[in-house]
């Protein structure tokens, strides 16, 4: 294949890879910013989202779309009503203490983890794209629906962004995050403000897996690696900065889909997390965060 | 970030001498406990304990799951026999997590804590390896049934059998006339970048070679990989085969990506069903396979011509005639090779029959009486077809089937014979001490 082609194939890679990162890692660097809380089990989360969107693809029937739109609106609802149960019974009782969130998520994360090889199953199993439309290029053929992944991923993140800048629910999150003791000083109910937060984040990872679900399949192990790769993101954009996350989720994102098809998967891994080390060592706060006060 | 709470300070904890005294009595109550040496004294009588290291959890675990129903299975079959050496057989199940470190420690354990007679049921090559020095170390005899190379390459340890499923070399070698033959002359392979892909990697030029045929790519993907269209460009357009083996649950994006960059004009596809174990043929996006063919160790359908064995095997591991689990047709098995499960334990069962096993200091009888097997007979002990067996490098040898996709589903179109895939060995396991 030619270069020109080549480069096409591994920049649309790249995108469908960023628009789905930059879903999840938004989640990540939500329930971050606000919270102060490290959430390991981002990653299982977006694992819940894809195996309920199988479930529900498969109770539903009739046209794929038909099962489809609804996994798209029922598996985040679900998901995030586990993250509240979670957040009420586990991160509010430790009082959102940074150190022991994290060792509280990474128990949640083989919890919900085995609960879904026991319930789910360890296969693979698939969800069918509600739309199978494939696009002739002169070179090579490529999947209608994962280009609607990107249009999709980017309507998301537009509408994410409006509802922190200009609604009041956004206002209030903002100030929760700015300094949440005067918030709650103003009457700001903080308590809610979290459970809320923490169920956006979830629910921002279980749409990114529904999205993505009928290109790759719903596996009880499927959650580590965008964990990994979101937490790349969340550092390199900085914490708690939706527009470094964007930024940083289609740099990694496209470094890996170009990199990694003319060199080789592994060097594009070496080069994200030397990004990182880089990163850590030179702007500690992200390409975009402010320093901590 | 300060720990208000208290959760990290371990002087908050304190561990009285009363405390301590009550879980030291109880600790020394249950060791003394009636249950906890009940066979010591009587080892003629107890059951013949074979640990089972089992992909229970990790990238094996659908493997797992059916290699557990095929042990439970024949394990029944046996006891209702009247075991082995008269003594019943009792499987203990241990995950590795499909993880080598954590085989390693599971052979320790089976070794120490169990006292099990054997290990059995490995499949992963890279648990295989892994754990093969432990089972050497601990003088314990260790049936694999991986498909890999590693135990006819004589690079593992005595202890080491693999008597119920042929080798990826031995597979190569008797499949690669028909694949020069029938699907074309200028192959490229796409292969896991690990253990097992490495064997496909190495046997299959040579083999290919040698029948006028040529690999003019080869393309390792990391078995963690979830999306693989990056890597259809360094697909030659020249190629007439793609033979790919892939393992892992993103076998199915790897297929239907490719169906996607190809569509309809497609090169000739020669496949190891590994890449679609446990997944239904029929799942959407497979339709691309229709007309492919794929290697076959035991058929996942049941053929016109099944032998009486092969039927009775079936029902008794509890798979339909599409080769999924009887009353959920959703629930598919990895037939092609879980069989050799049932076959590796009537293999030992033979094996500790000859040698008058009777407990873990007759472990190199037992070594010794396996390697002095010949052959298997096809019949219900040995369903999937006959075997020879080379005690010198612990690797038995048999047919193989190629199948073909029709109709949604699989059609076996051809079957080698045993003397296709016999090669010179490598090495002598025999004159290694025991």
């Amino acid at each position: 294949m030619h270069f020109g082609p080549h480069l096409l194939l591994a920049t649309l890679e790249g995108l469908v890879t960023s628009a789905v990162l930059a879903l999840t890692a938004l989640g990540l660097s939500l329930v971050f910013g606000v919270m102060r809380v490290v959430n390991v089990a981002h990653g299982e989360f977006f694992m819940l989202g894809a195996v309920l969107a199988w479930a529900i693809t498969s109770a539903i029937g009739g046209h794929p779309a038909l099962g489809f739109l609804a996994a798209l609106v029922i598996a985040p609802l679900i998901v995030g009503a586990v993250a509240v149960v979670a957040e009420r019974l586990v991160l509010r009782r430790l009082n959102y203490n940074p150190e022991a969130t994290i060792v509280a998520t990474i128990g949640m994360l083989y919890i919900i983890q085995q609960l879904a090889l026991t319930f789910y199953g360890p296969e693979a199993r698939p969800v069918e794209p509600p739309f199978s439309y494939r696009i002739l290029l002169p070179w090579f053929g490529y999947s209608g629906y994962k280009l609607s992944i990107i249009a999709a991923s980017a309507v998301l993140l537009i509408a994410t962004w409006l509802v922190l800048t200009r609604t009041k629910i956004g206002l209030i999150m903002r100030a929760t995050q700015y300094d949440s003791e005067t918030a709650q000083a103003f009457g700001i109910s903080v308590g809610r403000v979290y459970g809320g937060v923490f169920a956006l984040g979830a629910m921002l990872a279980a749409i990114a897996a529904v999205l993505i679900v009928p290109i790759s399949q719903a596996h009880y192990l499927m959650g580590q690696d965008p964990l990994l790769l979101s937490f790349i993101v969340v550092i390199i954009g900085g914490l708690g900065s939706l527009r470094g996350t964007v930024v940083a989720a289609v740099l990694i994102g496209l470094s890996d889909g170009i990199i990694s098809m003319f060199f080789s998967p592994t060097l594009a891994k070496i080069i994200a997390t030397l990004l990182v080390a880089m990163v850590l060592v030179f702007r500690p706060q992200g390409l975009f965060g402010t320093a901590s006060r | 970030m300060t720990d208000k709470n208290g959760f990290f300070d371990l002087s908050k904890t304190t561990l009285t001498r009363r405390n301590a005294l009550k879980g030291l009595a109880a600790g020394a109550g249950l060791a003394m406990a009636p249950g906890f040496v009940r066979y010591s004294q009587a080892q003629s009588s107890a059951p013949i304990k074979i640990g089972f290291q089992s992909h229970r959890t990790g990238i094996g675990a659908a493997y797992g799951r059916w290699y557990e129903k095929t042990t439970a299975a024949a394990i029944k079959a046996i006891n209702a026999a009247g075991g082995i050496n008269g003594r019943q057989v009792e499987v203990i199940i241990e995950d590795d997590g499909t993880d080598p470190g954590r085989g390693a420690e599971v052979v320790g354990k089976f070794a120490t804590q169990h006292k099990t007679d054997i290990v059995f049921g490995t499949l992963f090559s890279h648990v295989v390896i892994g754990s093969a020095p432990a089972a050497g170390e601990a003088k314990m005899p260790y049936f694999v049934v991986s498909e890999g190379h590693h135990v006819a390459s004589t690079k593992l340890n005595r202890y080491v059998f693999q008597p119920g499923i042929t080798d990826v070399k031995s597979q190569i070698q008797s499949m690669a006339p028909w694949i020069a033959a029938n699907a074309g002359k200028k192959v490229t392979q796409i292969f896991p970048d690990f253990a097992f892909g490495y064997d496909h990697r190495d046997y299959l030029p040579p083999a290919l070679k040698a029948q006028g045929a040529e690999v003019i790519a080869q393309i390792a993907i990391p078995p963690t990989e979830s999306s693989f269209t990056k890597y259809f460009p360094q697909i030659p357009a020249e190629t007439e085969v793609i033979y790919h083996v892939m393992v892992g649950p993103a076998v199915l994006t790897f297929v239907k990506e490719l169906g996607e960059f190809y569509g309809s004009n497609r090169p000739q596809l020669f496949g190891f069903i590994d890449s679609l174990e446990a997944t239904d043929i029929n799942s959407p996006g497979l339709e691309f396979l229709d007309g492919s063919h794929f290697w076959e160790g035991s058929p996942r359908y049941a053929q016109p011509d099944d032998s009486a064995a092969q039927k009775a095997y079936r029902a008794a591991v509890g798979i339909d005639d599409n080769g999924a689990a009887v009353g959920d047709p959703k629930d598919v098995s990895t037939a092609a090779h879980m069989f050799g499960c049932w076959e590796t334990l009537y293999v030992v069962k033979k094996a500790m029959e000859d040698a008058g096993y009777k407990g873990p200091e007759d472990r190199a009888k037992l070594v010794e009486a396996t390697e002095a097997l010949k052959e298997f007979a096809e019949g219900p002990e040995h369903p999937q077809g006959p075997k020879t067996f080379n005690g010198k490098i612990h690797q038995c040898f048999g047919i193989q089937n190629i199948s073909k996709v029709e109709g949604g589903k699989l059609k076996v179109v051809h079957k080698t014979k045993i003397e296709d895939g016999l090669y010179e060995a490598e090495g002598d396991y025999t004159t290694q001490a025991l």
